[in-house]
């Protein structure tokens, strides 16, 4: 369970989370949706340790992320997180780039983390593409890539920043297709994202940032249906 | 038609002069490289305010000329009392002058990897260590890799400046063998063509390195 309370973060005189209480059970599928500058990605980072917070906590299965004896290395593990850029490490082939971490940082054999980045990379429908160089796939291939980079961790956790923002629209498809089949696995998901269609299909819940607040949160049907907050429903309006 | 009175002992006296190159330049360069990557990795790591000390030094390094910093540095060793031969000397100014330079890029490779690119490591559990091993250095290696053969080429031929502290190395031996035959363009060009046969391999093991990483970026 990811446990949010009362999080702010400020980027010198910008406060770009002003309080933030959200929890995720094991297996549930949150998207955020919001304007850009709402402090959704933010979060993301915050909720990973890639960013500290000014106050509050942020618990991820009732170990406190930004406490001093807490081990981030190790907390990463179970907290998967694909970008906005999928971020190839280039001097490494497809294969090499999913085998990395769990050598590395999980100590697995070599026989044994091939399997699993094999098994991530055919999950993803990558497995033609095992001896590839990350400059030689599509955007959406590189971003798939990611998403089995961090799935190879075994995490229990996964954040997505925007995956598809990058993209070419006719390869965001693919990339959804991706994160569907996870949830539909029962991956636990938090998805930041502008693809509201996809929020909709896939969510139990979304949650709706504006200004660093998270102005609503509600069921898919319910928040798209009958939005309560105003400047959700301006957002809604400009986005359909 | 061409006469010369250079002797196969002349040749050979030439060829100990560049094996005295080669030594001084690879002790330099390797010592003065391993030092540059040490204090690259600190001045990116503690930021500018912090490395400014070790920034002021390597700078005194980079801006003195290098034959002014050999006879310092051997005046100094001789009040000091350090006993040092001119080759250990010429080494460890050689070397600091090579780190001075190296320094700098290695920091500006190390700067040129993507903070995206280590952020993902990160996030993926790798620790400071092995996101600088398995990340950063292989990637910040090809992008520093063409200046560091230049700088490797330069420190080649400034290494003929320890002539001044009475190291017999290629260029001293050609001005012993020019002063005593009186056949300065022949046997500068014989001089002049080994620097190039020292020279070439390194440059050529540089293209070779940049075209085989190149398909992969």
């Amino acid at each position: 369970m990811i446990e949010i309370q009362n999080v702010r973060k400020s980027f010198g005189s910008l406060e770009v989370l002003k309080g933030i209480d959200l929890t995720v059970q094991k297996g549930e599928v949150v998207t955020v949706i919001g304007g850009s500058g709402s402090g959704k990605s933010t979060l993301l980072t915050c909720i990973n340790g890639l960013e500290p917070i000014d106050s509050g906590r942020i618990l991820v299965d009732g170990t406190e992320v930004h406490a001093k004896a807490t081990n981030l290395n190790k907390l990463r593990q179970k907290i998967g997180i694909v970008f906005q850029q999928w971020n190839a490490f280039p001097h490494l082939t497809v294969l090499e780039n999913v085998m990395l971490a769990p050598r590395k940082v999980l100590g697995m054999a070599k026989s044994e983390a091939e399997a699993m980045a094999v098994k991530q990379l055919t999950h993803v429908g990558l497995a033609d593409k095992l001896k590839t160089y990350p400059s030689r796939m599509s955007g959406g291939q590189q971003q798939r890539m990611a998403i089995a980079r961090a799935l190879a961790m075994s995490p229990d956790y996964m954040l997505f920043d925007e995956v598809t923002s990058a993209l070419d629209p006719q390869l965001v498809g693919e990339v959804l297709d991706t994160l569907r089949m996870l949830a539909s696995e029962g991956m636990t998901m938090i998805c930041v994202t502008h693809e509201m269609k996809f929020a909709r299909e896939v969510s139990d819940r979304v949650a709706f940032f504006h200004k660093g607040v998270m102005a609503e949160i509600a069921a898919p049907a319910e928040l798209f249906g009958a939005p309560k907050d105003p400047e959700l429903q301006k957002f809604l309006a400009a986005t359909h | 038609m061409f006469d010369t009175a250079m002797t196969a002992n002349d040749l050979l006296f030439l060829l100990k002069g560049a094996g005295m190159t080669l030594a001084v330049t690879g002790v330099s360069v390797a010592a003065g490289t391993l030092m540059g990557v040490i204090f690259g990795v600190i001045r990116v790591q503690i930021g500018p305010w912090w490395a400014a000390p070790l920034t002021f030094l390597l700078d005194i390094f980079r801006s003195v000329p290098l034959l002014i910093q050999l006879v310092l540095g051997n005046a100094f060793q001789s009040i000091a009392k350090l006993g040092w031969a001119p080759f250990t000397t010429s080494c460890v100014i050689l070397s600091l002058y090579t780190a001075a330079y190296c320094t700098e890029i290695v920091r500006g490779a190390i700067d040129s990897v993507p903070p995206t690119t280590r952020r993902a490591a990160r996030s993926l559990g790798m620790t400071w260590a092995q996101d600088m091993r398995f990340i950063v250095a292989p990637l910040a290696t090809r992008i520093a890799l063409p200046s560091w053969i230049g700088l490797t080429l330069g420190v080649m031929k400034d290494s003929s400046l320890v002539l001044w502290l009475g190291l017999i190395e290629l260029l001293r031996a050609s001005q012993v063998l020019v002063t005593r035959l009186q056949e300065p363009l022949f046997i500068l060009s014989i001089c002049g063509l080994i620097y190039f046969l020292l020279s070439f391999p390194i440059a050529r093991l540089g293209g070779y390195l940049e075209k085989r990483w190149s398909p992969n970026d």
